[in-house]
């Protein structure tokens, strides 16, 4: 039963496909740390078979490409085998990124809707505010994000908020883009039910271009989650590295810590999995609740 | 045709609408003279394009006259539209879909701001009305077309309009259906007495309902041919359709729909 289950389910070819990119990433282990394995053998003057070969390029210190079971060594090292309090405990780097992620998620959406609101009420908020949102995101992140960080620190404003910004800045643009063509989205033909029915703007709003709306947000809602995340590991390279996942990969570069960076690298991609997934269950959770077609 | 005790709910006098267009101005409505009177089913027939929705929506506030009047009510389109004077019936039910059929009831009464015991009230005696028991809680996707262009009159009749302006309603609907919902409509309108509009495009629809068939043509969008119907308005099964006074009927909308697009075909 269970066997015939998974495979006819998603699970087989979930799980394919995961063990071709495990062995892959071994493969690449193999073929990018080589060069070091044979240098460090010909010092010695010995010569490597195929079999140490592999030992030597799965097992290195500073691999430029670690093996995965060396990333989850590492992974466990510091989850499980420390407190999540200790500042080793990468559960401690991944809550202050993910605090920073949530904030300016919320951030985001919430100026993301308003903006949208006023686009599509208002005819000269269409025409004037609109390029600059698109300007925006043309600006490369990364050039503008330490600005924010300076100008933020010199109105006393430090820590969590500043990385908050530059994740809202990441992440309110998928959602001004989705909520603008959501909102517009009803048919004629109930714009002008309800014009018969003599309704105002905010009725109008409540009880037609809102609901129709929604698969609109969720939709630019698992966009924007993942743009957060995104932007608040950015926010926290320039801070000089104190905390959080990007403080972790900067560190991690600083010493050549490959181990270390893949190892944030996994975690935050963990999280972002995770966050996409929650906007997904909060999407069909509404989409039962409005009585969506199944 | 104005017997005394008869009130005109609909006059137009003159009503013409251009709209512009890419291809240069259509001439939707052309100068078009009108009255229709409080209790008729007032039928519009006509090819596309000559303006028999349009003259609906002109009604209705959808659109606005280039020149001419029109009263409704004894009050212009907007004014009457703000009073609520008419119920709307779109081609498409435009059921709202995340709403069940009772909500999507209850929405003009929730705008219009009735209380949430009369909202109650009015629901259920409309969704009787039309014969919808049972189905307040489904969705408009779990519904076939016919019930849903059914939920869709009972939301038009939800508030007391005496005006029910209906576009092509059945339109959609296949023939056992649409027969269906005709007696439906009839046997509502002999019990509620409203003043119907009703656009189609079938002849048979328009002379079986109707106690007044207004004949368009297009190019410009004018009325060639206004027709009483002499059958009895309160006594219609379904075979009177093959009586004499009703093929008379059809055969005089044949005619006047073929002279009004001769030229062209």
């Amino acid at each position: 039963m269970i066997v015939q289950r998974i495979a006819s389910g998603n699970t087989l070819p979930v799980l394919a496909v995961v063990g071709l990119i495990i062995a892959l990433w071994y493969l690449m282990a193999i073929v990018l740390n080589a060069p070091w394995a044979y240098d460090q053998a010909g010092r010695q003057d010995t010569t490597l078979g195929f079999g140490e070969l592999v030992a030597a390029t799965w097992s290195q210190d500073r691999p430029r490409l670690p093996a995965p079971h060396q990333v989850t060594a590492e992974l466990w090292k510091t989850t499980i085998e420390v407190a999540p309090t200790s500042r080793r405990s990468l559960f401690h780097h991944a809550w202050i990124t993910l605090s920073a992620t949530l904030l300016g998620f919320a951030m985001g959406t919430v100026l993301g809707i308003l903006l949208a609101v006023a686009i599509v009420h208002n005819r000269a908020m269409d025409a004037s505010v609109m390029p600059w949102i698109i300007a925006s995101q043309t600006i490369p992140i990364l050039a503008i994000a330490p600005m924010i960080i300076v100008v933020l620190a010199s109105l006393g404003l430090t820590g969590l908020l500043p990385k908050a910004v530059i994740s809202m800045y990441l992440s309110f643009f998928p959602v001004v883009v989705g909520m603008v063509k959501g909102l517009r989205s009803p048919d004629r033909i109930l714009l002008d039910q309800l014009h018969t029915w003599n309704a105002s703007e905010v009725e109008t709003f409540l009880k037609l271009r809102w609901p129709a709306a929604l698969p609109y947000l969720f939709a630019s809602l698992k966009v924007a989650v993942a743009a957060s995340l995104v932007g608040a590991i950015i926010g926290e390279l320039p801070t000089g590295a104190v905390a959080g996942l990007g403080a972790r990969m900067l560190s991690g570069s600083y010493y050549g810590q490959t181990v270390q960076i893949w190892s944030a690298l996994v975690m935050a991609s963990i999280l972002a999995a995770s966050l996409v997934a929650l906007v997904g269950l909060a999407e069909r959770v509404t989409g039962r609740l409005m009585g969506v077609r199944p | 045709m104005t017997t005394g005790s008869r009130a005109p709910v609909i006059e137009a006098s003159g009503l013409s609408l251009t709209f512009a267009t890419n291809d240069g101005p259509v001439h939707a409505l052309s100068n078009v003279d009108l009255v229709v009177e409080k209790g008729d089913f007032v039928s519009f027939i006509g090819p596309s394009g000559c303006g028999k929705t349009t003259f609906l929506r002109v009604a209705a506030d959808l659109e606005h006259p280039t020149s001419g009047t029109i009263r409704v009510n004894g009050m212009s389109p907007a004014e009457a539209r703000q009073k609520r004077a008419y119920g709307y019936v779109f081609q498409s039910a435009g059921l709202f879909p995340w709403r069940t059929i009772e909500a999507n009831i209850r929405l003009p009464l929730e705008i219009m701001g009735y209380s949430r015991a009369e909202q109650q009230e009015r629901v259920r005696r409309v969704m009787a009305l039309v014969e919808l028991e049972g189905f307040e809680a489904k969705h408009p996707w779990q519904l076939s077309g016919g019930m849903r262009q059914r939920a869709s009159i009972a939301r038009a009749l939800a508030f007391d309009a005496d005006i029910l302006l209906m576009d092509e309603p059945f339109g959609a609907l296949d023939e056992i259906v649409r027969d269906k919902l005709n007696e439906q409509l009839l046997d509502l309108w002999r019990r509620t007495r409203k003043t119907i509009g009703f656009v189609t495009h079938s002849i048979l629809e328009a002379a079986y309902l109707s106690t007044r068939i207004v004949v368009m043509s297009p190019r410009p969008g004018r009325v060639t041919d206004v027709i009483e119907s002499t059958l009895p308005p309160d006594d219609r099964p379904l075979h009177i359709r093959e009586s004499r006074d009703f093929l008379e009927i059809a055969a005089r909308v044949r005619d006047g729909l073929r002279a009004g697009t001769d030229d062209e075909v």
